[in-house]
């Protein structure tokens, strides 16, 4: 945020984290994505009369898995409730829900935001069933409904209204998405909707201890999205202050395309679900030696092995932050370290040519066949001498497209580096012979015209001369002729 | 505790329900009733009585996460009104 805005952003965000589990929460349905529409539904998740569900144990796992990774107490008995509500995505007409009983609550996570570092408190985590999938057929002909997602397991996590600006907020999501990741309770992808934000957004004049009235913004689906979204909404809601107008509390739509918030249909009574124990459901007792098995089987998490990599690595905490916010990365950067010592170098492959890769192919890691073991091993051909830094831009570019070792490219391509004085010598004299002009420039005392030789034999050799030994025996031959 | 007919108004309008006067008449008339015989409950002494959301004195009832069969499509659609590819057809629905 500017400082010459008069107001503070205050938002809460809560995120909806869909569990990988093999089947759905309450029946025996696959949850895969993007399966042919109802294909993967039955009696229980139709909502047919008579059905009951059974809690599947793997989602109560990852529940407790998420939330004791996002330092929330466990509860020791929980319940769970119906969530009332009439819409075509919900087959019950309600949503089963945790209302006063969730299974994780007073939890926190460090953020980091221009080189700080700040906690965000986390409300509480709870377990609840995805909705269906509504499409909108044109020409308000109707709506087609697909209810292969109603029943999927999800863990919704309400953050306290800790977060102070669009920034807090992206840094807050793609470190609960880095965690969710390594701990391996979800896919976390946003744009197939396994992790999806809303916010809860107000300003209020700075000193001011009351919370401004709030709107709550939906449709957010990327990180971008929920930056820029947020940007607008705290734009908008200043605009109507300095006015002199009054924020409306309601729930406002982002739209991606046209960069604005909407308002959307009023909700006054919407918001009254009628909650009440779902009685088909008995209650969950979570005891100590569940606890204790659930907490043995969390892995390090992103902060942990942020400071290993700045301690035990001497890496800028940038540099490990950004390694780490992937565990597919963070594990690419280690095994790396298997085949050579020179972490920085590794790091520094990683930061520029490999994230300049999969960013400009919006690809992530796993996608591509690139190995740990292949940096680590160009970093050592580069080390011993065999290739040049210059070629192994081009070994790393054929890596990260045929996975092929470092090694075989070399061979394959002919790369390697040229050090045989004897060769390089030999051509230093006849690009020398060839370029009289240049020559004598340089002993006119045109440094520039070096740069011209030098090149001339990088093109003669195809990039593969030594250029230390280029620079070496180029000058010896100037000045000693 | 008795409902009045703007009760019975605003729960319709939440399950998306159109009522005619007769039957909010009706409804309100009803609902009452059924409160009546619930409030049978305050009759009983339940100083000691521990409160409980499930009266059934069992906890942890859970399954394997291993999958199941799911309907064949015909049957899914069975009970639709109106499908459209593979889907349920209901109307217009805007946010």
């Amino acid at each position: 945020m500017s400082t010459v805005s008069p107001y503070e952003t205050v938002v809460g965000l809560e995120v909806h984290v869909e569990l990988h589990t093999k089947t759905k929460i309450f029946c025996g349905c696959e949850t895969s994505f993007g399966a042919s529409p109802n294909s993967h539904t039955c009696p229980v998740c139709l909502g047919h009369p008579g059905v009951l569900p059974v809690l599947n144990r793997q989602a109560v796992e990852y529940a407790m898995k998420a939330a004791m990774a996002i330092n929330c107490e466990i509860a020791d008995w929980c319940k769970f409730d119906r969530k009332n509500y009439f819409y075509p995505d919900s087959p019950k007409a309600y949503q089963i829900s945790q209302y006063d009983e969730p299974i994780g609550s007073n939890g926190w996570i460090d953020i980091e935001v221009n080189g700080q570092t700040k906690r965000i408190g986390i409300t509480r985590l709870h377990l609840e069933e995805d909705a269906g999938k509504l499409t909108h057929m044109d020409g308000g002909l109707g709506s087609l409904v697909d209810l292969n997602r109603v029943g999927t397991p999800l863990v919704e996590i309400v953050s306290e209204p800790d977060i102070r600006s669009p920034e807090e907020a992206k840094a807050y999501l793609e470190k609960l998405k880095a965690i969710m990741q390594y701990c391996d309770v979800s896919d976390v992808k946003m744009e197939e909707g396994s992790l999806r934000c809303d916010a809860n957004v107000s300003i209020r004049p700075w000193g001011q201890e009351k919370f401004g009235t709030r709107t709550e913004l939906k449709n957010m689906n990327s990180f971008r999205g929920v930056q820029r979204g947020l940007e607008y909404e705290v734009m908008r809601q200043s605009d109507v202050l300095d006015s002199g107008g009054k924020v409306v509390q309601e729930t406002r739509r982002w739209d991606e395309s046209q960069g604005k918030t909407f308002s959307m249909r009023s909700k006054e009574e919407a918001h009254d679900y009628r909650y009440f124990p779902d009685p088909d459901l008995v209650r969950v007792q979570i005891d100590a030696e569940w606890k204790d098995r659930v907490r043995a089987s969390i892995p390090e998490l992103p902060d942990a092995r942020q400071a290993r990599y700045t301690q035990g690595y001497g890496l800028p905490s940038y540099d490990a932050g950004v390694i780490t916010s992937s565990m597919k990365l963070a594990d690419f950067f280690e095994e790396s370290l298997k085949y050579t010592d020179d972490a920085k170098a590794s790091a520094n492959w990683i930061m520029g040519d490999l994230l300049g890769y999969l960013n400009a192919n919006n690809l992530e890691i796993q996608q591509v066949p690139i190995t740990g073991q292949g940096l680590g091993e160009m970093i050592q051909l580069i080390a011993k001498g065999t290739i040049s830094s210059k070629i192994a831009k081009t070994v790393f570019k054929a890596m990260l497209e045929s996975g092929k070792l470092p090694q075989q490219i070399v061979e394959e391509q002919g790369l390697v580096q040229i050090s045989d004085e004897g060769a390089i010598l030999a051509i230093v004299d006849r690009i020398v012979e060839a370029n009289p002009q240049s020559v004598e420039d340089f002993r006119g005392g045109k440094d520039k015209a070096i740069g011209f030789l030098v090149g001339q034999i990088m093109k003669e050799t195809k990039g593969k001369a030594n250029p230390g030994l280029v620079n070496k025996l180029l000058m010896d031959r100037l000045k000693n002729s | 505790m008795s409902i009045t007919a703007k009760d019975v108004e605003h729960v319709a309008n939440l399950a998306r329900l159109t009522l005619t006067e007769d039957e909010k008449e009706q409804f309100t008339g009803q609902l009452n009733a059924i409160l009546k015989y619930a409030e049978k409950l305050n009759g009983l002494d339940t100083a000691g009585v521990e409160p409980t959301s499930h009266v059934l004195p069992m906890s942890n009832v859970m399954r394997e996460d291993a999958p199941k069969a799911s309907l064949p499509i015909e049957k899914v659609l069975r009970n639709a009104p109106e499908a459209e590819d593979d889907q349920f057809k209901v109307p217009a629905v805007l946010e």
